[in-house]
């Protein structure tokens, strides 16, 4: 297989207007930065995004909510960005947070397949309003669980460390978080690599999105990846 | 376990308390830590927990973007920008860790593999619900992991102010703000006490050195149970 494509521009040129799109990464760690400068340079409006957070100001997510591309954002913490709050206080843009397990889970099940999941998550909360729940025995003890789809996103967009042409995707570090469940869970999955490597040159046993969740690749180009919090102890 | 954990973490971070109470309670919540435990520590207080745990105890600290065996910040110089902790703080890792996807992350937290949480909260209730998340009209960032971890932990050790910085009591007969998580937590350490959550109510165990029972009940507005002699705590 080839699913190499030749850059961020070509890879979401079929991303239309208020498409649901993925986007892995946990703060500004594993972001898939080249994506995101070409979904802002084609300007697609009227976006749902669901990533973890919403980027800063001037970096990530954030850049798209600067160009007001994005309608609704499905979130599990979004602190750090300021246009962010005054587009969600204006009502110009929806937010949705969720558990940040609950946001992982639904990207899982949507990659394995199933409908839905259940987790305790949220269960005496507003995050409860309006799901139906089920009570199942854990250790002998009666405990209740909310039931949360699996996602339907059109694309799901995701930064890896290497891949190869086939699309199976290695990880970095804590850079790895949301991208490989939402590499699973796209109807289309675009992956972003630091590193793309000849086919066959990954070894198998190291792979960790297999090339089949994977539908068009390529290596990005000037990675910032930017730090937000830079924290050091003295020597 | 292969790992031990003792390192310093930046205790220079935003509270309103003095730094002598916020790591008197760290301290004392240290001493809750047991050999072997997997621990994930939340943002602010807990995290200077991390500078206590006693040398020579093998414990794995937890970090729920994708990491078991998370180490002290790294030396100026050497920062990697796809190694952090759920705070976004760049961080090490120590002999032995781990790294998975946020999936796995939560899904060790849900089957009660992690051993202890501890967190900080804006109000806890009589009967271990707590807040900590969302108030009302002011900017909401959403819950994060908290929901997930206070839903699923085996033992939930809160650390936090005893009173808000109107001089309200933080210990409730119920909770005012939105709720995190219900029936969850099992102990909470403050600049005052040391409590259990129990089926009666918030029971007092320990006050901090200095401080008498009497200041206790007046700070505590939920249900306290005081019984025999209450002894200080002893922090090293």
């Amino acid at each position: 297989m080839n699913k190499t494509v030749k850059n961020a521009d070509e890879a979401i040129k079929d991303i239309q207007d208020y498409a649901t799109i993925m986007l892995g990464g946990f703060g500004l760690c594993g972001i898939p930065e080249n994506c995101i400068t070409a979904l802002v340079k084609k300007g697609v409006k009227g976006l749902t995004c669901i990533s973890n957070n919403a980027g800063v100001d001037n970096f990530g997510i954030g850049l798209m909510l600067n160009t007001r591309q994005v309608k609704k954002m499905i979130s599990s913490y979004v602190g750090e960005n300021e246009e962010f709050e005054r587009q969600m206080l204006s009502g110009e843009l929806e937010v949705e947070l969720i558990p940040q397990g609950t946001l992982a889970t639904r990207c899982l099940a949507a990659g394995y397949g199933m409908p839905a999941i259940y987790t305790p998550a949220g269960v005496g909360t507003e995050v409860a309003i309006g799901k139906e729940s089920r009570k199942f025995m854990v250790e002998g003890v009666e405990k209740e669980f909310l039931m949360e789809m699996a996602f339907d996103a059109d694309f799901a967009i995701v930064k890896a460390w290497k891949g190869d042409p086939h699309g199976n995707l290695i990880f970095r570090e804590t850079a790895r978080n949301f991208n490989p469940m939402m590499a699973m869970a796209g109807k289309i999955t675009i992956a972003e690599v630091e590193e793309l490597v000849p086919a066959g040159s990954l070894d198998p046993d190291q792979i960790h999105t297999p090339g089949i969740y994977v539908h068009r690749i390529f290596q990005g180009v000037n990675y910032e990846k930017r730090i937000e919090q830079r924290t050091v102890r003295k020597r | 376990m292969l790992t031990r954990c003792h390192f310093q973490i930046n205790p220079f971070s935003n509270f309103q308390i003095s730094m002598l109470d916020k790591i008197g309670i760290a301290k004392r919540i240290a001493k809750e830590i047991k050999d072997g435990y997997y621990v994930n520590l939340g943002i602010g207080i807990p995290t200077l927990v991390a500078n206590y745990i006693p040398k020579g105890m093998n414990v794995v600290l937890q970090s729920e973007n994708g990491l078991l065996g998370m180490g002290p910040f790294p030396f100026e110089g050497e920062e990697d920008s796809d190694l952090i902790n759920a705070g976004k703080q760049t961080i090490t890792t120590v002999p032995g860790s781990a790294f998975f996807d946020s999936a796995m992350s939560f899904g060790m937290i849900r089957s009660r593999k992690v051993n202890l949480t501890i967190l900080g909260a804006m109000e806890v209730s009589e009967n271990g619900d707590i807040a900590n998340w969302k108030i009302p009209g002011k900017m909401v960032k959403g819950m994060g992991g908290a929901m997930d971890l206070v839903a699923s932990a085996k033992n939930i050790i809160v650390a936090m102010q005893h009173v808000n910085k109107a001089g309200e009591s933080k210990l409730l007969p119920n909770c005012d703000l939105p709720l995190t998580g219900i029936r969850c937590v099992k102990k909470i350490v403050t600049e005052l006490a040391v409590l259990d959550v129990t089926p009666e109510g918030f029971k007092l165990l320990e006050r901090a050195p200095g401080v008498t029972v009497d200041e206790i009940i007046k700070a505590t507005l939920g249900r306290l149970i005081v019984e025999g002699d209450i002894p200080e705590m002893v922090i090293d």
